[in-house]
């Protein structure tokens, strides 16, 4: 077994015991760490797999920034931890069928899933050859040359979906005392505050 | 003998567990120095003498400090959590020294020369956040939860500006290797050749989100004393105190090797002629922990939202602006490629 094999199989082995961890953990921030090391292993799975910089911007988007606000809000609910562990168990049939159709569907999807003849032909192959060019630039060049329109999109939809959030949640309330900045920092330093010339070692 | 460091797996793991110590060590015992160093020179300021009882001069301050955190009860708060108050420091501390794995000391020394460094960096102190908002949480106490809340918001609003200031370097060098952007820094003239001067503005918008974001004066919200006792590290006490501090000193000093990189060279000699090499890296380090020192006995402690407001309103559209600045004048080559590196072969 290869330093490769071993370190796939750590991070595979590690990753699905997180992942299980994070349903059954009885504590909600327990499963939001659980979480946290599912993507830490899913980005080591990553660098195996060649796609370093993949494995960078998963850590820093979803375990730097996703799942910071996950904790943030998860550590600030008020939970009963006897109820949520009662509607587990009563909700757990219903998950479970779920599951089962899901995975059934799945199973049938990829059972039956054949490609035609001479397919992997017509993919497109805009990616570089990997020895020559690294994947970040392979990546920039596919985004910004060829994608371009789409990924310019892709920014504008978000930025709606951005505004439209503030726009619902956007509230001015009026019996909040609120710190005019521009007036604190036009305030004249003479006025509020008096220079003493100290010399070397002897105080005020 | 050399086949055995380079071909056999346990050769390798020796080989690598080695280039670790040779890192970690000689780190950890400068931190010890660095620490006194830093109250050495924040009792200067104050005009007190500060640590000078322990060894000459109080050098061995740090290490009787170090014997006394590690002999002390460690106590457990009522209900706290025990296995995350645990993590917590450890946490802390383990990101804080991974991320030196791509750290180059000078040319070729470094550990791991990935091609993403930077972003590497990035996202290992990302995550260094988590140690301060699980230690919050695990100690079930008020205090600590306000200051891990508080940190949570502050890291993430820094690490959104430092990424951007980043950016700005990572266009002019055309490459994320961080041996690569000190290389893009080397010519004929010294220092004038270093990123200090095209990226001038980003470097003191780096110097300030640095600060920010290792948690040091005047940005210390999570632990200020005036507000929040020790913010997150309250219930903390003995050997996990003791991670927490050297983890957030360890990250300080990352932030001094990442300045000296990115802005001054790294292992390049300032005056032409010289010859290039650690100590250089070495002694830019320093000066940059001087100046956080500095910072820290000199400048008042900012209100919360006065962080927020110029972390958001002030830095981000800063950072951006320089990035479509730079962008252009990379692009179009002004000056003679002084913001494109790659295009003059530098």
């Amino acid at each position: 077994m290869s330093v490769a094999d071993f370190a796939f199989y750590a991070f595979a082995v590690v990753a699905v015991i997180a992942g299980l961890l994070v349903v059954t953990a009885k504590n909600p921030v327990h499963s939001v760490l659980w979480l946290i090391l599912t993507f830490l292993s899913s980005a080591g799975l990553f660098v195996l797999l060649g796609a370093e910089f993949l494995a960078m911007l998963l850590m820093i988007v979803y375990v730097g920034a996703v799942a910071v606000l996950f904790l943030f809000v998860v550590m600030m609910l008020d939970i009963d931890f006897a109820a949520l562990k009662a509607e587990m168990v009563r909700y757990f049939p219903l998950a479970a069928l779920v599951g089962l159709v899901i995975l059934m569907q799945l199973t049938l999807l990829y059972g039956a899933w054949t490609s035609a003849e001479g397919s992997a032909a017509l993919h497109m192959a805009p990616a570089p050859d990997a020895a020559q060019v690294d994947n970040a630039r392979a990546l920039g060049m596919i985004l910004f040359d060829q994608y371009f329109i789409l990924f310019q999109v892709a920014g504008l939809i978000l930025l709606v979906a951005m505004i439209g959030a503030i726009v619902l949640t956007l509230r001015h309330r009026t019996d909040v005392k609120r710190q005019n900045v521009l007036h604190q920092m036009w305030r004249d330093p003479a006025k509020a505050m008096e220079l003493k010339d100290v010399k070397p070692g002897q105080g005020l | 003998m050399v086949e055995f460091f380079t071909t056999n797996y346990f050769g390798i793991f020796l080989l690598i567990v080695g280039q670790v110590l040779l890192i970690v060590v000689p780190l950890l015992v400068a931190l010890a120095f660095l620490m006194y160093a830093d109250r050495k020179i924040w009792a200067a300021v104050q005009m007190r003498r500060g640590p000078n009882v322990v060894g000459a001069f109080g050098l061995l301050q740090s290490f009787a400090d170090f014997i006394k955190y590690i002999v002390k009860e460690v106590i457990f708060p009522a209900g706290a959590d025990r296995f995350v108050f645990l993590m917590a420091p450890m946490v802390t501390l383990v990101c804080a020294l991974t991320a030196w794995a791509v750290i180059p000391f000078d040319d070729g020394w470094v550990l791991s020369n990935i091609n993403v460094a930077i972003l590497y960096i990035f996202a290992i102190s990302s995550l260094e956040v988590y140690g301060v908002i699980m230690g919050g949480w695990a100690s079930n106490s008020k205090y600590p939860f306000l200051g891990s809340l508080r940190s949570a918001a502050q890291m993430i609003s820094y690490e959104v500006s430092i990424g951007l200031i980043i950016i700005g370097v990572i266009i002019s060098t055309g490459s994320m290797n961080l041996t690569d952007i000190v290389h893009a820094q080397s010519g004929d003239y010294g220092l004038l050749n270093w990123y200090f001067i095209p990226h001038l503005p980003m470097m003191f918008l780096f110097l300030i989100s640095a600060l920010a974001e290792t948690n040091r004066p005047p940005f210390d919200l999570p632990e200020a004393e005036s507000e929040l006792v020790a913010g997150y590290q309250v219930e903390y006490s003995s050997t996990p105190f003791l991670l927490f501090m050297i983890g957030e000193l360890v990250a300080v000093v990352l932030m001094c090797a990442l300045i000296s990189l990115l802005f001054f060279g790294g292992w390049l000699s300032p005056i032409p002629g010289l010859p290039d090499g650690i100590h250089w890296m070495i002694i830019k380090m320093l000066g940059a922990f001087f100046v956080f020192s500095m910072v820290k006995a000199i400048v008042p402690r900012y209100r919360y939202d006065q962080l927020m407001r110029i972390g958001w309103k002030v830095f981000l559209p800063m950072s951006l602006g320089w990035v479509v600045i730079v962008a252009f004048l990379a692009k179009f080559e002004v000056l003679g490629g002084f913001w494109a590196r790659w295009a003059i072969g530098g």
